[in-house]
């Protein structure tokens, strides 16, 4: 595997159990485990009722599959793991890492996208062994090196300047050219491709983090007792009463 | 439990989904000695299914690959549009994708828990529009076994008297969950806009545990052995706990899976085995030219096997049900077993399938809440254009019904993918501010309609190409009539009208060209048909009880039997038909007229 550490904001696997407002009852941890360990134990425990089970019969859920022969078409999905090495260099991820944090930086509500690991996430995905993914490689490979010689041309004053030494504003003078291929001059399709590509891998990266699923208040793979329509305030959003 | 353990059954059972579950289980506890050959592995739901487990945590934010179509957690082992060394081939000009999962309990697994009836139209579709086929018997024939399916397995839904759209006894349906947010809104809208009825979906999914005491009597009568372990089957499932989705598997049993609902009562009853890595190639015969077992190669020695039984029940789903027929050649059956119609491996049909998707500003900036329900969808829209049709209204002459979905669901690979356009490409703070604005506000509508039975879609034995099991593989031919184009056409235009009479902003292409618009045949992963049943034996293959004309004692219960494909989706229908049949097998046995 590459030497870049795996970046994540939260490895707890097991049952996220959250409070909330509004909508539905959340089960505690304990209670959730106990549904999913009298299923575990099928009949024999059959007789209890979810709220019934002795809290000796709580079993962690399981954290491996033994059963799955590790292959592509039948991996452990209990305890996923890449099986694929990584292709980018460590400078070409710490372009990469800048570049992700011009399109999602920090801000008061969540973290930047490479201090969640985005960067490395688009390692994890142009080092894929699909087509799709070497095609995205040579866009991302390539689209760096075209940002630094952009860079270079026109803020390196007769130097070489990498995209990610530029300023903040020089940066957002290039990606203003880039950042929609509708309205990008003459010239700049491939790197408005080569930016589009890179948002999209850095949204899917950055939003599904711990840190960005709580930044958009997605607040659900929690088990509820009990599934209640949308709150009122919700129902005013859209005005249905 | 997962060999042979007897040196011959009452009946061989091939396949383990949901016809292969249903009639096992109800031939076991039926008191029938029962060998169920699966071609796939042993799978648990309850201890392999990633309960929980984030994107985040998979192999490319669990974003589908060639060998995990559906995601990487979805249930699927060994399966998908490709198989590793089982090839297809498809002749010229057709595009055929075949779905298969090799795992116990086969597609009932990952499926989409959506549970319509076939109503009566739909059981004589040709009485009234002149396409097609009838059935060989009436809707009223296999409502009993709609209701016992819907209360073995938990369905929920309501009862709202549509046309064509039956309504189940009372006491048989769980209740539905509340809508979402975005279902009521396109549900007041369709209303008050467009006149498209938006009620409760079907889904296989338990909003309450069963009445396991109540349900096991009704559905066995005078049996104590299979209420027994119906019962305690149905006290070992926990209901709903509307979180993660169901395309996982579901640990606590809350959904139908075979693996869950059918196969653990089976095997409690004692009449059941089970081998799996079991690839069938053919079903033999003895020398009267009646069935009398089925080979098979054991996948983990590569050695061929042979089991022996009085019955022989093909449920391995409608193509492989057919393959295995075609490559049953003998002297008494040259063209495949029972084949003398010549109808084996013809009038195969999928579902026509289209989606359009759109942004509804509505639904941005939506209050926080939690939206993932059941995973799937509460509501839904039934075919509602029944009058028009029959007026000649519309260019085609079946119905579809719509599915839809969206909203603040748990973001996974792509998400806000498609923001550049409403945002001019926005990057930096300002993406990270509209992706708060608009996340929940995209929604898609997908439409599931008929497809016609027709000639020109069939698969045959490719004569040039085995298996890596050694078997003949199969050849697919395809043609869409003007009736699915047309529909597919239909679909897109009143997604676009939904969208646009939500004040929404269409985000993919509405074509004109039915061609264009239509999913590809095998990709809506509903196909059904290749062994019809019928009333004449000269123009069909079976019986209306999946029974063989030309073979007494073989049967094929899946989706193979079907000679319509209504727009409800064939899980339930095979599930109930499956259920029937198994009853006569049980009758036939009991008077030895077959076996």
């Amino acid at each position: 595997m590459s030497d870049q550490p795996r970046v994540s904001d939260d490895t707890k696997r097991a049952l996220p159990i959250l409070g909330q407002d509004g909508a539905g009852v959340p089960m505690d941890r304990r209670q959730a485990l106990k549904v999913m360990a009298i299923a575990a134990a099928g009949p024999t425990l059959a007789s209890c009722a979810p709220g019934e089970a002795p809290v000796d019969a709580t079993i962690p859920a399981p954290t491996s599959n033994p059963k799955a022969a590790g292959t592509a078409w039948d991996p452990d999905l209990v305890a996923p793991s890449v099986p694929w090495e990584r292709t980018l260099s460590a400078d070409e991820l710490a372009s990469l890492a800048d570049l992700c944090d011009v399109i999602i930086p920090a801000d008061d509500r969540s973290p930047s996208a490479s201090s969640v690991g985005a960067h490395d996430f688009i390692d994890e995905w142009v080092s894929a062994p699909y087509e799709g993914n070497e095609r995205d490689l040579v866009v991302i490979r390539g689209g760096l090196l075209w940002l630094d010689r952009e860079s270079t041309d026109r803020f390196g004053d007769g130097a070489s300047l990498r995209f990610r030494d530029c300023s903040l504003e020089q940066k957002h003078a290039i990606c203003d050219d880039i950042c929609y291929e509708p309205n990008a001059p003459a010239g700049y399709e491939a790197g408005a491709r080569f930016f589009d590509r890179v948002r999209y891998l850095t949204s899917t990266a950055f939003w599904t983090t711990t840190n960005g699923m709580q930044d958009l208040q997605y607040i659900g793979n929690v088990p509820l007792t009990r599934w209640d329509p949308p709150p009122p305030e919700v129902l005013r959003h859209i005005g249905v009463e | 439990m997962r060999r042979k353990a007897q040196q011959e059954y009452d009946v061989i059972v091939v396949g383990s989904g949901a016809a292969g579950g249903m009639c096992a289980y109800v031939l076991a506890c039926s008191g029938v000695k029962v060998l169920m050959v699966e071609a796939g592995r042993d799978y648990d739901p309850v201890t392999e299914t990633p309960m929980f487990q984030l994107p985040k945590d998979a192999p490319m934010r669990g974003a589908g690959t060639a060998e995990k179509p559906f995601g990487f957690y979805d249930a699927t082992v060994d399966g998908g549009w490709r198989v590793p060394g089982e090839p297809y081939s498809s002749a010229e000009g057709t595009d055929f994708l075949w779905w298969r999962a090799r795992m116990l309990g086969g597609r009932t697994n990952h499926w989409g828990r959506i549970s319509l009836r076939m109503g009566p139209y739909d059981y004589a579709p040709r009485s009234r529009d002149g396409l097609g086929f009838d059935w060989p018997m009436s809707y009223e024939d296999v409502e009993p076994y709609y209701d016992k399916t819907e209360m073995l397995i938990g369905v929920y839904g309501s009862n709202e008297g549509l046309e064509n759209t039956p309504d189940s006894a009372p006491g048989v349906l769980q209740p539905p969950p509340a809508p979402r947010a975005e279902e009521m809104l396109t549900q007041k809208v369709c209303a008050e806009q467009l006149d498209i009825p938006v009620v409760p979906a079907h889904l296989a999914i338990m909003t309450q545990r069963q009445d396991a005491d109540r349900l096991s009597r009704a559905l066995w009568p005078n049996n104590a052995l299979a209420q027994r372990v119906t019962a305690d089957s149905m006290r070992s499932r926990a209901a709903c706990f509307y979180a993660t989705p169901c395309g996982r598997g579901c640990s606590i049993k809350a959904n139908f899976q075979s693996p869950t609902v059918l196969l653990p009562p089976a095997l409690a009853t004692g009449n059941l085995d089970i081998i799996t890595d079991a690839m069938v190639r053919e079903v033999t015969v003895d020398s009267s030219g009646r069935a009398n077992g089925v080979h098979y190669v054991d996948k983990r020695t590569r050695i061929e096997e042979h089991a022996s039984a009085r019955v022989v029940v093909l449920a391995a789903s409608a193509l492989e049900s057919a393959r295995i027929m075609l490559n049953s050649k003998s002297g008494a059956f040259p063209d495949g077993l029972a084949n003398g119609s010549g109808l084996v491996g013809k009038y195969i049909m999928d579902t026509v399938g289209a989606g359009v998707g759109g942004q509804i500003p509505a639904l941005e900036n939506m209050p926080p809440h939690n939206a993932d329900g059941a995973s799937a969808m509460h509501l839904y829209m039934p075919w509602w254009l029944y009058q028009e049709q029959a007026r000649g209204q519309l260019d085609f002459a079946r119905g579809y019904h719509i599915e839809f979905g969206g909203g603040r669901k748990m973001p996974g690979f792509g998400f806000m993918g498609g923001l550049a356009p409403f945002t001019d490409g926005a990057y930096g703070q300002r993406f990270k501010e509209e992706c708060r604005r608009y996340y929940g506000s995209f929604l898609w509508f997908d439409g599931r309609g008929e497809m016609i039975p027709n000639e020109d879609c069939y698969c045959e034995i490719d004569p040039g190409s085995v298996d890596q099991w050694g078997i003949p593989t199969l050849r697919f031919h395809w043609k869409w009539s003007d009736h699915e184009l047309n529909q597919a056409r239909h679909m897109q235009k009143t997604f676009a009208s939904i969208i646009e009479s939500m004040g929404g902003q269409v985000t993919s292409t509405v074509h004109d060209d039915g061609a264009r618009a239509i999913a590809r045949p095998g990709q809506i992963i509903h196909e059904v048909g290749g062994v019809i049943m019928g009333d004449d034996p000269n123009r069909s293959v079976l019986n209306q009880f999946c029974q063989s004309w030309e073979v007494d004692n073989l049967f094929v219960t899946d989706g193979g039997c079907f000679v319509s494909n209504a727009d409800k989706n064939p899980t339930l229908s095979i599930m109930a038909i499956a259920w029937r049949a198994s009853d006569y097998i049980v009758e036939q046995l009991a008077s030895r007229s077959i076996g």
